[in-house]
């Protein structure tokens, strides 16, 4: 084993893990339609705000689940603390420049979670599933318990946003609202690409695999668990301070069930490991559910029930292959 | 004339009609939770607005009247979002429904920035006019029904109260109302339970409740939690205790009332709207409702529902057929006609509703069972706006 | 307070019965159904059915309350979950899901949004002296029924060779089937009886709890809670979880109004937080 050897070692892997980090053509034309649509579609910003809002929560619990493995019924915890917290800024004059509220809505979110960290770092999937869940019912119910200060269940009122970075004013057409949100969520996500493409990341993924392993390696497990769980509730946190800026409204439904079961359903649709699974999910179910929600207003839960149970049974394998073929079959011709 | 002059003339005469044809479509927008915990209350406003189009043509001061029926599982996010598009890009001259409180409160700013008017068709809590100017209400406030009970109460030798409600802003108006008149009245009341809103239990609270021994129980829990409840009440024996159910008539909804069983005979309730109500434009209105929707009773949401498109028609014939936010919020103020309840009015200074309330008692009526009126409170006008002026 | 003692206990019970199905599924297979309470909501819409519609007496419905379900269990096991097994449990959630969407549109178009009540028999309804304390009548019922239930599964369990397969089955599933055990009629039959105790829990629940469409999404939290705390690997921990919610929130709700709603919440976050697997998990006292 001499030092040449070890040395082309690192070498290769420094080299394989770089190549992987390079940006590929998907996802550059990715962006680039995401750019697009800001110009294209302008009768369409509003729901395209809730999409990249809803794309930026469901990366944050990709952090969690693709790259940590850790599962999470309770991501709302975060988004809610976030949503209140710009909520509250904007209201009592705190904050008012939005960016910077954000910004402090995130570290607020940010610390909640490293609080909360020691919850996850123990027991089963079901237990984390459990006891995350639980967290975010107890902070609903705190929420609704200090009305005084949360408006309980009518919600945060009197929410007025001062312009963006002082000059772009938020306007009932919600053209400002879907260039702020897609800015924010570009940003965040070329950070958290950046986090997970780094050693960091890495080791991250090899904790996923076998925790036991990475620590026998000498990965200190637990405290790259309780970073990543602060990170991704810092992106949850933003997500959620986003959508009280855009709507400029807060209600006790940030905290709700239905939103992290909503979540889970939109990050398995996508798919959870490489960081576009929550986006393209946004972007589907929430597509979906607009366009069923507008032909049958009361009955569309069955329809895009009905979606999910087929999309399982086939299978994603299946599907890609469908695609593949597809796509082998276009070109051809 | 030449053939090519023909079809010209055809093709200008259609557009023409066509574009006189997309000029004269009014738009509502109906934002509705028709999934969620709150879709029965969806289900029967619109309901209640397919029988009036049905009744009444879709055809107003020379304008195609169109509904749009949106989902929002009373979530506000969604409402807000919802509001905005059918504003924006469907462009709609009204906005109508609104389930919940919240969902209400979140549409308003979007009314006065856009100078629609909101016809509020179920919420019920009194702050909702105050917060635009564009808002008209046609369903009710809780504290109408919670006075009126407070007053009866005190009339009929109840001393003792003990109040109950969900925890949450229509509950804390009905108890912070009823409390206030019925002390004014000189009675107590001698205990204040708040019930969460997801419950699934309400052992507990009635067992508080029968411990501090009161002459009444004042009760309010949405709609769709009023079945449970009475149940439990009449299980737990606190009629036998002798201990009365009162409170707004939410809990005795009609849509449920039937399911209860013998339990509930006897609860006295204040409300807006009984199916009974012994009206001639009520028997045609309940007959019509349930020819149409499947022998399903009408309850106090549908009859919002329906009263909302009332407005909305009469405003519009009013303004001849024009859109303009402000004239319609003009033409709607201080108006005044008879509903499937009683007789109603839009109060000018606050655009609330006024309308009767009445006392009235669970009875078994043809083999079902029904809210039976026995007294009126008239004209009564939503007391927490009135006592701040 | 006796009686609200008597309340909990019946709450927990219930829950124990609604639950058990569940903690067994995800015990034995590792297969997460949050779709079971989709069978219960069955169950208790197919009691209204046959005792408001149909007439039929409350007693006689109780037990196709069971039955019905459980049949139901039977073909969708046969038709739909076996294609899922062997799927990650991500897609065993989102599968789940959507069959519950599913049921709760379906059930809202054909039996409408409202809440249904079944029609009991007077001798159920009310309250009844038991030294001094007041005993609910249809509360008495649940303790009794779901206790006895809770009994004869136990029982099976313990004491009969299809039991002992099924604790097998449940420890190691492939030296289950090394030694010759039909893991696969296991789980087919307590899937199919996990769903029929599930709709007898819906129909028993329903006069107690409130029976809408919207079942099984307000009250999957709570079987969930349940089979956390209880751990899934064997029957006591389960009841012994819900008996301590069922208690736990009914007296947290009269004795600290205030703080009623948390209760239920922080008892299993801190159970959880001491022991990770559940109360009674594989490892503890066993």
């Amino acid at each position: 084993m001499s030092g040449a050897a070890s040395g082309d070692l690192a070498a290769g892997v420094a080299r394989y893990f770089s190549r992987r980090a390079r940006w590929r053509p998907a996802e550059v034309v990715f962006w680039l339609l995401a750019a697009g649509t800001l110009f294209a579609l302008p009768g369409k910003h509003l729901i395209l705000a809730e999409i990249a809002i809803l794309g930026l929560f469901a990366l944050s619990l990709d952090l969690l689940l693709g790259y940590a493995g850790i599962i999470s019924l309770g991501h709302a915890a975060f988004f809610g603390f976030g949503a209140y917290a710009a909520g509250l800024f904007s209201k009592h004059g705190l904050i008012a420049e939005p960016v910077l509220a954000l910004l402090a809505s995130g570290v607020l979110a940010a610390a909640l979670g490293f609080v909360t960290s020691f919850l996850v770092l123990r027991g089963s999937d079901l237990t984390r599933l459990m006891v995350t869940l639980g967290v975010a019912l107890v902070l609903r119910e705190l929420a609704n318990r200090y009305d005084w200060l949360t408006g309980g269940a009518d919600g945060l009122q009197g929410i007025t946003m001062a312009p963006v970075l002082g000059r772009f004013a938020f306007d009932i057409g919600g053209h400002v609202g879907y260039a702020y949100s897609l800015v924010v969520l570009a940003v965040l996500f070329f950070v958290a690409r950046r986090i997970v493409h780094s050693p960091f990341g890495i080791a991250l993924k090899s904790v996923k695999s076998n925790a036991l392993r990475a620590a026998a390696i000498g990965i200190p497990v637990n405290a790259r668990l309780v970073a990543i769980y602060t990170v991704a509730a810092a992106y949850a946190g933003i997500a959620g301070a986003l959508l009280t800026q855009i709507t400029q409204f807060c209600s006790l439904d940030v905290f709700a069930f239905d939103r992290s079961a909503d979540l889970l359903v939109v990050l398995i649709l996508g798919g959870t490991g490489y960081l576009y699974g929550g986006l393209v999910g946004a972007v589907l179910f929430k597509l979906m559910q607009d366009w069923l929600a507008a032909i049958t207003p009361q009955y569309w839960q069955f329809w895009i029930g009905l979606v999910l149970v087929a999309i399982v049974l086939v299978g994603r394998d299946r599907m890609a292959a469908w695609l593949a073929a597809a796509r082998r079959a276009v070109f051809r011709q | 004339m030449s053939r090519g002059k023909l079809l010209a003339g055809v093709f200008a005469f259609a557009m023409a009609a066509g574009a006189a044809q997309a000029q004269d479509t009014v738009k509502i927008g109906l934002i509705l939770p028709m999934t969620g915990q709150q879709a029965s209350t969806g289900r029967q406003i619109d309901a209640a607005v397919k029988l009036f189009m049905q009744q009444n043509g879709a055809t107003v001061a020379g304008k195609k009247i169109e509904v749009i029926l949106k989902d929002d599982g009373a979530v506000p996010d969604n409402t807000k979002r919802i509001a905005q598009e059918l504003i924006v890009n469907d462009k709609v001259s009204f906005i109508a429904g609104f389930g919940v409180t919240p969902a209400a409160l979140a549409a308003a700013p979007l009314a006065t920035q856009a100078k629609v008017p909101e016809i509020v068709m179920a919420a019920g809590t009194s702050i909702i006019t105050e917060r635009s100017p564009y808002i008209a209400r046609t369903s009710f406030t809780l504290a109408q029904s919670s006075v009126v009970m407070a007053d009866w109460a005190a009339k009929n030798g109840i001393k003792k109260v003990v109040t109950l409600v969900s925890d949450y802003a229509p509950g804390a108006d009905a108890q912070n109302s009823f409390k206030e008149r019925f002390s004014a009245a000189g009675g107590t009341v001698v205990a204040e339970l708040k019930i969460p809103l997801a419950n699934p239990d309400f052992a507990p609270f009635l067992q508080r409740a029968r411990d501090a021994a009161p002459d009444a129980l004042f009760v309010f829990v949405p709609s769709g939690q009023g079945g449970t409840f009475a149940k439990q009440f009449a299980e737990r024996g606190l009629d036998k205790a002798g201990i009365k159910l009162i409170g707004p008539g939410d809990v005795m909804d009609d849509d449920l009332l039937n399911g209860m069983g013998d339990a509930v005979l006897g609860a006295v309730t204040a409300h807006l709207y009984s199916a009974s109500h012994p009206s001639a434009k009520n028997k045609e209105f309940v007959a019509a409702f349930k020819k149409m929707h499947n022998n399903m009773r009408p309850n106090f949401m549908a009859v919002g529902g329906y009263d909302g498109m009332h407005l909305i028609y009469e405003a519009l014939k009013k303004t001849n057929g024009s859109t303009d936010g402000d004239a319609l919020i003009a033409a709607m103020k201080g108006m005044k006609w008879e509903s499937p309840r009683g007789p109603i009015s839009i109060d000018p200074e606050t655009r609330d509703i006024v309308q009767n309330i009445y006392v009235r008692r669970v009875e078994r009526v043809g083999g079902e069972l029904y809210n039976t009126e026995f007294a009126t409170f008239e004209a009564v006008k939503d007391p927490v706006k009135a006592a701040k002026k | 307070m006796l009686t609200i003692f008597i309340d909990g206990i019946a709450y927990g019970m219930l829950l124990f019965v609604l639950a058990c199905g569940l903690s067994v599924t995800l015990g034995l297979m590792n297969f997460i159904n949050l779709a079971h309470g989709a069978f219960a909501m069955a169950g208790g819409y197919v009691a209204v059915a046959l005792v408001n519609r149909l007439g039929i007496s409350f007693w006689a419905a109780l037990p196709l309350a069971f039955v019905f379900p459980a049949i139901l269990g039977v073909v969708m096991e046969r038709v739909l979950y076996r294609h899922v097994y062997a799927r990650s449990h991500l897609d065993q959630v989102l599968f789940t899901i959507g069959l519950v969407f599913m049921s709760v549109a379906a059930v809202d178009y054909t039996m409408g949004s409202q809440q249904v009540f079944v029609k009991l028999p007077s001798s159920l309804e009310g309250q009844f002296s038991l030294m001094g304390v007041g005993v609910g009548r249809y509360r008495l019922l649940i303790i009794v029924v779901c206790g006895v239930l809770a009994l004869t599964l136990q029982a099976i369990l313990a004491h009969t060779r299809f039991g002992s397969r099924l604790r097998a089955a449940v420890d190691d599933a492939r030296t289950a089937r090394g030694l010759g055990i039909n893991v696969n009629a296991v789980f087919a039959l307590t899937f199919a009886v996990g769903s029929g105790l599930a709709g007898l829990g819906g129909a028993l629940g329903a006069e107690v709890l409130g029976l809408d469409p919207q079942f099984p999404l307000k009250f999957m939290i709570y079987f969930l809670i349940v089979v956390a705390v209880g751990g899934t690997s064997s029957l006591t921990g389960p009841l012994l979880a819900a008996l301590l919610l069922g208690i736990g929130d009914v007296a947290g709700k009269y004795y600290v109004p205030k703080l009623g709603a948390f209760a239920i919440y922080t008892i299993m976050i801190a159970t959880l937080i001491w022991r990770p697997h559940g109360l009674f998990s594989r490892g503890a006292a066993r």
